[in-house]
């Protein structure tokens, strides 16, 4: 039932279906149908907010923490570091979100140019 | 773009579908804004991401068009990374989507007139994701209501489309990447995500909820591999929640 264990050429876009389309769409579809029936401050919708934005940021901390490819030579410290000083730009610019980025990634070019 | 020069028989029906058509491209316009740019550029970073998790151009491509929805995407290649079982990887998938619905909620009222089609409400409620629903509620304003169907057609579609094609040009491009090239594209959708999920959040609880996630998603990387990010969204959003009513609580008193 994992993505790569099943070597048929339809199984990952079976996969891709019910694991990204079907789990992702539902919830736009319940949307127009509830229509204006969902208050956006109800209680239960701040418990939905709260799991999923821990949820990503759960994959955030994971891609900083246990990154693949050409992130994997580069030390943990510097990663949180890189991450850090960009969200630290950006808070501090008044939400840019463009600056957090462009700090983040200034840093990160420094830091493999010296070999961090 | 000019109208055809045609002797249309009803004037008021071709008044209409120029109408249609200068919104239309409006729409598509807007997709080229500052957060269409910062978009496409995270795409880029979730292309090289998909690449290297072993995703096919194809797969990739076929993957950006139908899920849409970038954190979906980044948490179904995570399990795809993680090697997580299919009905594991749809529940996190879902989980990270929930939000999707309050957000098409919010934006149903706005887009919808009382002549608009259910089909129409239901293939643009495809469009909606964090992007193309904040262009949308920033510059409805300026869009007339019969409109608006028309330009967050032309907004959303072109934002699926061009990703599309963004995915694939990478894809074809990764192979001769420098690693500080890949490494730097590799770093755009955490930060993308850190900062957009911190600007677009509505309380307290959710910046909480954020911190909470970012810290317990690689604990539980180590100790439940195969469900860390479900246990890091549960009992992170669980914990960012339970402090939310305490704190209100404490508000009120």
């Amino acid at each position: 039932m994992m993505f790569f264990s099943n070597s048929a050429w339809w199984w990952p876009y079976l996969f891709i279906l019910v694991g990204g389309w079907m789990a992702t769409d539902i919830w736009r579809f319940l949307g127009v149908y509830l229509g204006g029936r969902m208050s956006e401050d109800s209680e239960a919708m701040v418990l939905v907010r709260t799991m999923a934005t821990a949820l990503v940021a759960a994959v955030i901390g994971n891609l900083i923490v246990f990154p693949t490819g050409a992130l994997a030579d580069t030390s943990l410290a510097f990663r949180i570091g890189a991450a850090g000083l960009g969200f630290f730009a950006y808070i501090v610019s008044g939400k840019r979100m463009l600056v957090g980025i462009v700090i983040t990634e200034i840093v990160l070019c420094i830091g493999l140019y010296m070999g961090l | 773009m000019l109208p055809d020069i045609s002797m249309p028989v009803d004037p008021s029906l071709s008044r209409r579908s120029y109408r249609r058509r200068v919104w239309l491209l409006r729409g598509i316009r807007a997709a080229f804004s500052l957060p269409g740019l910062i978009l496409a550029s995270s795409f880029i970073g979730f292309a090289a991401l998909a690449k290297d998790a072993g995703l096919t151009l194809t797969q990739t491509v076929f993957m950006t068009g139908i899920v849409w929805a970038l954190p979906s995407k980044v948490v179904l290649v995570g399990s795809v990374i993680s090697n997580t079982a299919l009905p594991a990887a749809a529940l996190a998938v879902t989980l990270s989507a929930i939000r999707l619905m309050p957000m098409v909620v919010s934006i149903m009222p706005e887009v919808r007139t009382e002549r608009t089609p259910r089909w129409v409400l239901y293939a643009l409620a495809h469009c909606v994701a964090v992007t193309s629903w904040v262009v949308a509620l920033e510059r409805f304003r300026t869009v007339p209501r019969d409109m608006r169907t028309t330009y967050y057609a032309g907004l959303g579609f072109t934002l699926i489309l061009f990703n599309m094609l963004v995915v694939a040009v990478v894809f074809v491009l990764a192979q001769s990447l420098p690693p500080a090239v890949s490494a730097v594209l590799f770093m755009l959708t955490p930060i993308y995500f850190l900062t957009s999920l911190w600007g677009s959040a509505r309380e307290r609880a959710v910046h909480v909820a954020m911190v909470l996630g970012l810290v317990l998603g690689p604990v539980f990387h180590l100790l439940l591999p195969e469900f860390d990010l479900l246990a890091a969204g549960l009992i992170g959003g669980g914990l960012a929640y339970g402090w939310h009513v305490v704190t209100r609580r404490r508000r009120a008193e």
